[in-house]
């Protein structure tokens, strides 16, 4: 006789904690065959506010931490999901209708990306930052600094590696995100807010919604409070009125990729969402 | 006879030969607006300058289309060491007309002679030297080997620096290998017209660079237009904000340089004399007509009484007047409109309970003129302590520790500058950290340099200025495949069969429509049209 299994309840990840949405919704979330997997909150206006509510109470804290310190918070999640690569291979496998060949892959290049981006966190400043040599007795130096509360709308294609293509670069540079998990294959964006809910990441950092990108993703663009949009995931969308939206406020905006190469990893997804700050101090002997 | 009276010394104009009236330069050739065109005037004496014509939107069309035919067929084909050799001219010839361009700036643009030539025309020649040797360079740029120009630039300019912003606009665009259509300003066109006819004497291939003349609407065409790859825009942040809605869902780029409330933050060990001098340099440097100004000044509580005091004695040692007389600290507000929005704002801070202070000085009787002001006793919640007044005008707050002086500083929603006065150098340092802004004067204000990268934080825009970040906005990564720099290299190894991403910059990664397929494009073209 075989054992009846323990379903998992998927909920959002708001401040550390996993609550359901505040309006009580949830949307279902089909197999590739099209038979039921699994109901995942269905987050609202309210949950998105409260999202960018904690994003912006971590970022200080995240942002003012050591370069060092981010690296090794961030290579401790790579770890975890390491230890954890069996649960996502079969959770890819189930929502995807892959192989379990192709669901390894796509954990495996998750890692390795995650591995890629953590090591950044104390080295992208050299490469971004530069001493100038201005034409007088001062010292002069630019430096990147995180851009603030990021709100991104995960690739929709893929369950893990585009969600972990986008807010592993925005995470490096010290900023806290609001994100949007796939649409389609939203569980391993709350699996992976598990293993962040265990690790060392301060609480806020990362906060995940699932439900209708089409609708909470109005809410993120124009909320006052956000500083920087990605839209890498939101092709189908009328990604022109976000980027409209985010204008009020001129928000940096990252616009739709799509195609095998979205969100590849690249320095450029750092930097998208930093603001370089250039220091000027006199010299003088006296 | 107080100190204060100097005979006067007047710059001569006679070094200037102006043309009563200018047209559009396109292609290389000044050429007749079709739009109807309009008279600069001198603020100083509010005197016709020279007519100006007026580009419509069929003169920006065929400006653009003058700027892709010189990118495709010249320029984009060009070596950048033959680039940066015609950059070199231009500097020169900036050089060698340097008295020239700052005596039609301090006409034009009503800026005391000794700035525009002591900082502005420098400071320009500068900006072209600078960016004249990245041009063969381009693969330090930050973005990888073989990175790409974007192809024609819309530019527009501010009338606070008309040239200077000129410079900033057009040195980075021209060494990254774009070509350029620039409008400067409705007030301010006259130093841009003897700029064209540098190019002229550069024999810079025709198209490269264009100039058009003309208002917002002609700016907004130019932003709009089919055919541009990227818009560089200076000036307020309400139009700041237009363009990013104009330019949303298309495939241009933007480097927006907005307003700004600057906290220049005084702290109780600062070297008073020096801290005076920065405060007085910092709002009243070029009539206040400054994005980065240092418009907000937060004194420490228990030095308040004495800097105000020392800032009445040093405001009142400041000669108001000509434009062109050597002697002049403070020249004329740019045009009719501003001094009533600075009289307008003003005046608020008084309703609002502010103390107001003008300096003691003679006003002209024609002309835009107003006196360096002070206002103490400001409440943060005070318009004049949260609204660019883009003038003379200075609030005053105060502060009692650094935590509250970070806090006060960083209660906008600008973020261009900031400085800060100690005689502690790990308080500077711990201080700048926590600014939210672009760029942080450490005992000393407004300096800039072709160098060092300008810009601001949350809603002062986007994108950098000056330095390698300025011509990195100008860039594109090389394409995927046809660059050094392959995944080994600079990113994850991938290991997905579809992933064949390179490191470099994100567009590398994006997966891009063609340039033809613009649908979104002129969607956004037309909505924008109709705000």
């Amino acid at each position: 006789m075989s054992r009846l299994a323990v379903p998992k309840t998927y909920k959002l990840y708001i401040n550390g904690a996993f609550p359901r949405s505040e309006s009580g919704r949830t949307s279902e979330v089909l197999k590739a065959d099209g038979t039921f997997l699994a109901n995942v909150a269905k987050a609202s206006r309210k949950d998105a506010r409260d999202a960018v509510v904690a994003a912006r109470g971590a970022v200080g804290g995240w942002g003012g931490a050591t370069a060092y310190n981010r690296g090794q918070v961030l290579y401790r999640i790579a770890e975890l999901l390491e230890g954890r690569r069996a649960q996502f291979v079969a959770e890819i496998e189930d929502a995807e209708g892959v192989s379990r060949a192709v669901a390894s892959a796509q954990v495996d290049e998750s890692i390795d990306r995650w591995v890629w981006y953590a090591g950044w966190a104390d080295k992208f400043a050299q490469v971004a930052g530069n001493a100038n040599p201005v034409a007088g007795p001062y010292f002069n130096i630019s430096v990147p600094e995180p851009t603030g509360v990021v709100a991104i709308i995960a690739p929709q294609d893929s369950s893990l590696v585009g969600f972990v293509s986008a807010v592993a670069p925005a995470l490096v540079a010290g900023n806290a995100v609001v994100v949007v998990a796939s649409e389609r294959y939203p569980l391993s964006a709350i699996s992976l807010a598990e293993v962040l809910a265990t690790s060392d990441v301060p609480k806020g950092v990362v906060n995940v919604l699932t439900g209708s990108t089409a609708e909470i993703a109005p809410w993120l663009a124009s909320h006052s409070d956000v500083n920087a949009l990605d839209l890498v995931g939101a092709g189908d969308l009328d990604w022109m009125d976000l980027e409209i939206a985010a204008a009020d406020t001129l928000k940096r905006v990252l616009r739709p990729e799509s195609g095998p190469d979205a969100a590849a990893p690249a320095l450029g997804r750092i930097s998208a969402f930093t603001e370089t700050k250039t220091v000027w101090h006199t010299k003088s002997l006296r | 006879m107080s100190f204060l009276e100097y005979a006067p010394a007047p710059e001569s104009r006679a070094i200037l030969n102006l043309r009563d009236r200018y047209g559009l330069f396109i292609d290389g050739e000044f050429v007749d607006g079709r739009g109807t065109p309009f008279q600069t005037i001198s603020p100083s004496t509010e005197e016709r300058i020279a007519e100006i014509a007026n580009a419509n939107e069929a003169d920006v069309a065929d400006a653009v289309a003058a700027a892709r035919r010189a990118y495709d067929r010249i320029w984009s084909r060009m070596s950048g060491r033959d680039r940066g050799k015609y950059l070199f001219r231009i500097a020169r010839l900036v050089q060698e007309r340097s008295r020239e361009l700052a005596v039609a700036e301090s006409l034009d643009n009503g800026k005391p002679i000794k700035e525009s030539r002591d900082v502005d025309v420098p400071l320009v020649a500068a900006w072209f030297f600078y960016y004249a040797g990245w041009a063969d360079k381009l693969d330090h740029a930050g973005l990888g080997a073989n990175p790409r120009a974007l192809g024609v630039a819309a530019q527009v300019i501010p009338w606070n620096f008309p040239l200077l912003m000129l410079a900033w606009k057009i040195a980075p665009a021209l060494a990254a290998g774009n070509t350029v259509v620039l409008k400067p300003a409705e007030t301010t066109p006259l130093t841009a017209l003897i700029f064209a006819e540098i190019l002229q004497q550069a024999d810079l291939p025709p198209g490269v660079v264009n100039i058009i003349t003309g208002a917002g609407d002609t700016g907004a065409a130019l932003v709009q237009a089919e055919g541009v790859d990227k818009v560089a825009f200076t000036g307020s942040t309400a139009v700041g904000r237009a363009i990013a809605k104009q330019i949303a869902g298309t495939d241009k780029k933007a480097t927006l340089e907005l307003g700004g409330k600057a906290a220049n933050i005084v702290f109780d060990d600062a070297p008073i004399d020096q801290a005076i001098e920065g405060i007085v340099n910092g709002i009243f440097f070029n009539q206040g007509h400054v994005c980065c100004a240092g418009s907000r000044l937060l004194v420490q509580e228990n030095i308040h009484d004495e800097v105000v005091e020392r800032l009445k004695l040093r405001l009142s040692t400041l000669r108001l007047g000509d434009p062109l007389d050597k002697n002049t600290d403070i020249g004329a507000i740019n045009s009719k409109e501003q001094l009533e929005r600075i009289r307008t704002l003003s005046d608020v801070g008084v309703a609002e309970g502010a103390e107001r202070w003008s300096a003691p000085c003679e006003i002209p009787e024609n002309g835009f003129w107003y006196a360096p002001t002070i206002f103490t006793n400001v409440q943060t919640s005070s318009r004049i302590a949260r609204e660019e007044i883009f003038g003379p005008v200075l609030s005053v707050l105060t502060f009692r520790t650094p935590a509250e002086a970070i806090a006060k500083a960083n209660n906008t929603p600008y973020g261009l500058s900031a400085g800060i006065w100690t005689d502690k150098g790990s308080r500077i340092l711990a201080v700048a950290d926590q600014l939210r802004a672009g760029v942080i004067w450490a005992n000393t204000f407004n300096r800039f340099d072709p160098s060092s990268p300008f810009g601001g934080y949350k809603e002062s825009g986007y994108g950098r200025e000056g330095g390698r970040h300025g011509l990195a906005a100008y860039l594109s990564p090389a394409p995927i495949g046809q660059t050094a720099l392959t995944a080994g290299r600079g990113a994850a190894k991938p290991r997905l069969e579809t992933s064949k991403a390179a490191s470099g910059d994100l567009e590398t990664a994006a997966a891009r429509p063609p340039r033809s397929t613009r649908t979104r494009s002129a969607k956004a073209t037309t909505k924008g049209s109709k705000k």
